[in-house]
């Protein structure tokens, strides 16, 4: 069991691409951290640094007490399951989880031992003379969860572990992998580029971008808190209202018509200046009469997410997106006016898209 | 089913059976003519008898000309599986400028190498090298001409093996031995297998070569001994060649069913997982 620092790590390409860029982070010990981003962000590059299949350019990486950047991956006691699990396919399960130990040069009664428990830890008893070729998707996750766990490792690295499951199952496993870590306890690193996936896993995250860091904090931090529009953007499964707008003395500016600046940021603002005012559509509400300080519009869509609908009213050239309950749905083409919940609204600087209220180097932690 | 129809059906079959039988024939006076008292180069009736074995079993050469035939196939094919397999690995990982290139330009000149044209040359490499009439100069000449192609299809076969496999293997601290050993030989286990047979089947029947290359009737395999049987008035030794023939066939045969049923032949890559 072990902390993760990593100290201004940058890992450049050839053609002097930048996969991961002067980025510091630290992982306590035992926590779930998810690492999330869009493809290219260098989320899996920083994965396999850490990892040591990737050489680090500059920058070091410690686990625990230890200096891992020049070390091989054999040497760094750390675990990784593969996206596509990576089960040898000429052996039987029992063979793929005793295998690392055989290089560690473990006895065979002790190697057979340790996969056994550690296959029964995962249900796997009954399977384990079948090969890989026999299983079913989350039986062959379940597996390599097993490899990894009865090397007994300092650290878990898994790269998208979820994204080779059907859709049903990928919810049972997010339940069963969350419910391991907290169990054993391992500090775990896994990509992914699912933010529902890292929101409902993850102890806390990092959100990247280009090789940086763009957020680092816990679910609820990213997801109600989001440092930039980027962040804002990216988290959340209804993408968040981000309307441009200006400051206009104690209000704002939004398509030509007057709301409430929330209080809190004023002082952070000056007349006149252009922002992107950033919030979700589930802290919106939307009344059909007159509401002052709210925003008006025109109701356009509405789309059935289950359990509530997503209305989108138009005001003048933007969309506003806002979650309504279940059968509380506006009539397609009413008015209607939407008001933000107290202490939701964010406020974004337009040029850098950071929050206002924010340092102006955005912070990293 | 018209006239018409049915005379085009049956003059159709009657074409391929008499193109059946022009191939079958010489398979069939194979298997007929070595158990025949009065062999002759027409298919016959066999006046049954085991005479010509035991006619064969006194040549002092001929059954260390199979073993002769053995000690080079199973040498060279040690051989090309071994330098293939560690080439093919290399070429498949690491990243070459021209690799591709490099590899179509070996597979046009092997053909050379082992073929008419170089057998000079060839000699002449051999005789200074001391090489000449010996066993060794033969694998390395064959060697040298089947690798390239062994090394082309046995890269497919590599490239065929994801790399999260020997990614993983290395993060639980294999060296690259190991995961060579343990992961990558055993997943292209078809692979070798195709190749080793390939290449036996190459050296068994190869008569130039060892022709060549050896001077010692002792040392000469079963493809060059064949070429001496023949009677005092200088006919061919219809008795012996066919026997011969048959038991020179035997083996390759026995082998190629042997590695088939247990491995299985496939020229391309790819892992049934």
């Amino acid at each position: 069991m072990a902390q993760i620092d990593l100290v201004n790590l940058s890992k450049v390409y050839p053609g002097d691409v930048r996969a991961v860029d002067d980025l510091t982070l630290t992982i306590p010990d035992g926590e779930f951290f998810a690492l999330l981003g869009p493809s290219g962000c260098g989320k899996t590059t920083l994965l396999r640094t850490i990892a040591g299949l990737e050489e680090a350019t500059s920058g070091s990486v410690r686990i625990g007490d230890r200096d891992v950047t020049r070390l091989p991956p054999g040497k760094r006691e750390l675990a990784m399951v593969f996206q596509d699990y990576a089960l040898f396919p000429h052996m039987t399960v029992v063979d793929n989880i005793s295998y690392p130990l055989k290089i560690k040069g473990l006895a065979k009664e002790d190697r057979l031992d340790r996969a056994v428990k550690a296959g029964d830890e995962l249900s796997l008893d009954g399977l384990m003379e079948r090969r890989p070729s026999e299983l079913s998707g989350g039986q062959q996750q379940r597996v390599a969860l097993a490899r990894a766990i009865a090397t007994h490792p300092q650290v878990f690295l898994f790269d998208e572990p979820l994204s080779n499951l059907d859709a049903r199952l990928r919810l049972e496993a997010r339940t069963f992998l969350k419910r391991l870590q907290r169990d054993l306890g391992v500090t775990t690193v896994f990509v992914t580029h699912d933010q529902a996936e890292a929101l409902a896993m993850a102890d806390r995250m990092a959100v990247m971008q280009s090789g940086r860091i763009r957020q680092v904090g816990t679910a609820r931090e990213v997801f109600q808190h989001p440092v930039n529009t980027f962040v804002a953007n990216f988290i959340g499964s209804t993408p968040m209202n981000l309307l441009d707008a200006s400051v206009r003395g104690d209000a704002l500016d939004v398509a030509g018509q007057r709301v409430d600046l929330p209080e809190d940021v004023r002082r952070h603002v000056t007349d006149g200046q252009e922002v992107v005012v950033g919030v979700r559509p589930e802290y919106l509400t939307v009344s059909s009469s007159a509401v002052d300080g709210g925003l008006q519009g025109v109701v356009a869509i509405v789309e059935n997410l289950g359990t509530a609908a997503l209305v989108t009213l138009e005001a003048d050239d933007l969309s506003v997106a806002v979650t309504v309950p279940d059968g509380e749905e506006p009539p397609i083409g009413a008015d209607a006016w939407v008001t933000p919940v107290p202490g939701r609204v964010l406020i974004y600087r337009r040029e850098d898209g950071e929050l206002v209220d924010a340092p102006v180097a955005a912070a990293v932690g | 089913m018209s006239p018409r129809e049915m005379v085009g059906r049956i003059g159709f079959y009657t074409l391929v059976a008499l193109a059946t039988a022009f191939f079958a024939l010489p398979m069939l006076w194979l298997v007929s003519t070595p158990f025949d008292a009065q062999p002759g180069l027409a298919l016959a009736i066999p006046d049954p008898t085991l005479g010509n074995f035991s006619e064969l079993l006194d040549n002092r050469y001929a059954l260390g000309s199979l073993l002769n035939s053995i000690l080079l196939a199973v040498g060279t094919a040690l051989l090309v599986v071994a330098f293939a397999a560690t080439a093919a690995y290399s070429l498949s990982r690491v990243r070459i400028p021209g690799r591709d290139v490099l590899l179509y330009l070996l597979l046009l000149l092997s053909s050379i190498v082992t073929g008419t044209a170089a057998m000079v040359p060839i000699f002449l490499l051999m005789f200074e090298l001391g090489l000449i009439d010996s066993r060794v100069g033969v694998v390395l000449v064959l060697s040298g001409g089947l690798l390239p192609a062994a090394i082309f299809i046995l890269k497919d076969f590599m490239d065929s093996v994801p790399k999260s496999y020997e990614e993983s293997a290395r993060v639980f601290g294999a060296s690259s031995f190991q995961i060579l050993k343990d992961v990558v030989v055993p997943v292209i286990r078809p692979g070798l297998a195709t190749i080793s047979v390939w290449t036996i089947v190459n050296v068994w029947g190869n008569f130039l070569v060892p022709f060549i290359l050896l001077r010692d009737a002792d040392k000469q395999p079963a493809a060059v001994l064949m070429r001496t049987f023949y009677t005092e008035g200088g006919s061919p030794n219809l008795e012996l060649i066919s026997t011969f023939s048959l038991l020179f066939s035997v083996p390759v045969i026995v082998m190629y069913l042997f590695v088939n049923r247990k491995y299985g032949f496939r020229f391309y890559g790819g892992i049934k997982s």
